[in-house]
């Protein structure tokens, strides 16, 4: 059998292996599903009146809606990853990994499954908070070809923060480690463009959000879904996509070829 | 077991160190084709790092091994191809059902679907867990876990299987079973490297014996090579009466007797053969007998010669040993 093909059927024994254990325990799934909508009915019904004038002269709750969801959906992304970091330490501790080991396997397979099977779970949560979203008053303008392309977007970014949660997941030496280690990622769409226009903010915080990866992804949603300007936005969250994903891919790989027996 | 059989294992000078601590300080292995050789020592002796680096888990820091002829470090997945390996730790997955973790290894070992069915019916079947396949691992017994590893191990039909510890913790009825298993796979061909602290289980089981010992191999042979290391074989006669106990010890030249307890201990290697000769030259004397017991040494007898003490020693730091040679 060649490699990839040997690669494509033992990853996807093991996206199998991951979606089971997903079925028969939903509660992560839920959980992770449940702190982008609290989040999301909180800056809508709390904070969206106030928040919303501050979008413009015509700012209000609803326009509030509209701007926060792309900034909630990466919080679902990154929600999701904690999960996928939990998920991969409670695994390296578990006797099956030595016997995956052991055996002629692709060897990454057992992290390419944990990050497809992250991708589906992550793409239904999307999907969740995108209808509660609509609910609360998410108006997107987007057609259908935008739509498929802030789909795209979205699977780019879980891809790379999966690797990325992956690594942290083998890197860390215990499941609380693990559970902490993604935390800061959930502060980012804040300190960006996720929730308040980065202009808003002094020098020194504007500059960190102007700069750092989510706000061109979240600038690049809100294009899609809103039809605002996009720019070079589209560019640069491929290229913070792509670079997240082969540097944690590899630094994912390296962490689980070691031994780690001692 | 005659010399001109295949060597499944062979390893030379193998060495592993944590730190500064010293865990295996060169083991030298020779293990033929469908043959079961026990690896036995206290804890801490090396056994599991042994199996570790035999079955690629981890890398040796010196020397090297070939399974089949495949070089450990440079043709690992070859030699992944060829063996299974059944930890001391349970390697199954817990969240799954018993049949799923076997379905999940028949889809890793590339069975059809076909195959792939028939071969974990026949799995579930010979390890009696038909019945509990459809439950979560996390509700089995330490017995079924037991089995069900193996029968994980046995999926792709390894040609060496490699066991740490298969029977720690398990209860006597367990333990039988499991030996029963491993027999029957030696039967078959497979070979097998085990690894055990428990000496009986090694004589039970194995055709080969090696003792390790502060990462060194202090012995090796077949167990009844190994008891012949140390003397100590004899029966013990007890006698009704003074009489009695006279006439045995005028037949008996070697034998040393005990007036007050009116034993007579006759060197014997407590086989069935010399049994049978002593009974007859008891019974063509007229000597009655109120009792015999039979004393063998034990391959623990052998191990605690070897080491010099109980094995206390197990906990004593690596750099009090006297310097190897």
């Amino acid at each position: 059998m060649s490699t990839l093909s040997l690669a494509v059927r033992d990853s996807s024994t093991m996206l199998r292996r991951n979606l089971l254990h997903m079925r028969r325990y939903p509660s992560m799934t839920f959980l992770l599903m449940g702190i982008p909508i609290i989040i999301l009915l909180l800056f809508v019904y709390v904070f969206g009146g106030t928040l919303g004038a501050g979008l413009g002269p015509s700012g209000d709750r609803s326009q509030y809606a509209n701007y926060v969801t792309p900034g909630i959906l990466l919080i679902t992304v990154v929600s999701a990853a904690q999960g996928t970091a939990i998920s991969v330490a409670m695994d390296m501790t578990e006797g099956i990994i030595a016997r995956f080991r052991t055996m002629s396997i692709f060897r990454p397979s057992v992290l390419t499954g944990h990050v497809l099977g992250s991708l589906v779970q992550t793409m239904l949560s999307l999907a969740a908070v995108t209808v509660v979203a609509l609910l609360v008053g998410f108006r997107p303008t987007a057609n259908p070809v935008e739509w498929l392309a802030a789909i795209g977007v979205l699977a780019m970014i879980t891809f790379a923060l999966t690797w990325l949660s992956v690594a942290l997941g083998l890197v860390s030496d215990s499941v609380e480690t693990a559970s902490n280690l993604p935390m800061p990622l959930i502060l980012l769409p804040f300190l960006g463009s996720g929730f308040v226009p980065t202009d808003s903010m002094p020098t020194a915080v504007r500059w960190f959000a102007d700069y750092q990866p989510f706000t061109p992804v979240m600038e690049t949603l809100r294009g899609l879904l809103l039809g605002t300007g996009i720019g070079a936005n589209g560019i640069i969250a491929v290229v913070w996509c792509a670079v997240i994903t082969v540097g944690c891919f590899l630094w994912a790989k390296a962490l689980y070829n070691r031994n780690r027996t001692a | 077991m005659t010399s001109s059989m295949n060597p499944a294992i062979v390893a030379t000078d193998l060495r592993k160190s944590y730190g500064d601590k010293v865990v295996l300080n060169g083991i030298d292995l020779m293990i033929t084709e469908g043959t079961i050789f026990a690896l036995l020592g206290p804890n801490g002796a090396g056994k599991t790092t042994t199996v570790q680096i035999l079955s690629t888990l981890i890398d040796a820091d010196g020397g090297n091994a070939r399974v089949f002829g495949h070089d450990l470090t440079r043709e690992p997945d070859a030699v992944r191809a060829l063996i299974g390996v059944t930890g001391q730790f349970s390697a199954v997955d817990n969240l799954l059902t018993g049949r799923e973790n076997l379905i999940l290894m028949a889809d890793l070992c590339h069975l059809d679907r076909a195959a792939g069915r028939r071969r974990i019916a026949d799995l579930l079947d010979q390890f009696d867990l038909t019945e509990a396949a459809g439950k979560p691992v996390s509700t089995y017994s330490g017995g079924m876990r037991r089995r069900l590893d193996l029968a994980m191990t046995l999926v792709g039909e390894p040609r060496v299987i490699f066991l740490d510890e298969p029977t720690t913790g398990l209860d006597p009825r367990s333990r039988r079973a499991m030996w029963h298993i491993i027999r029957a796979l030696a039967a078959e061909g497979v070979t097998i490297l085990l690894t055990t602290q428990y000496l009986e289980e090694a004589d039970q089981l194995a055709d080969r014996v090696a003792f390790l010992d502060h990462g060194r191999l202090i012995a090796e042979g077949t167990p009844r090579e190994l008891k012949r290391l140390i003397p100590g074989g004899h029966v013990v006669l007890q006698f009704a009466d003074q009489e009695g106990l006279d006439s045995a010890a005028r037949t008996f030249d070697a034998a040393t007797r005990d007036d007050a307890a009116l034993t007579l201990q006759v060197p014997s290697d407590g086989g069935v053969g010399s049994l049978r000769a002593l009974l007859d030259q008891l019974d063509s004397a007229s000597i009655s007998v109120s009792g015999l017991s039979v004393h063998t040494p034990d391959l623990d007898d052998v191990f605690l010669t070897l080491t010099g003490q109980p094995d206390t020693r197990a906990g004593r730091p690596d750099h009090e040993r006297a310097p190897a040679r």
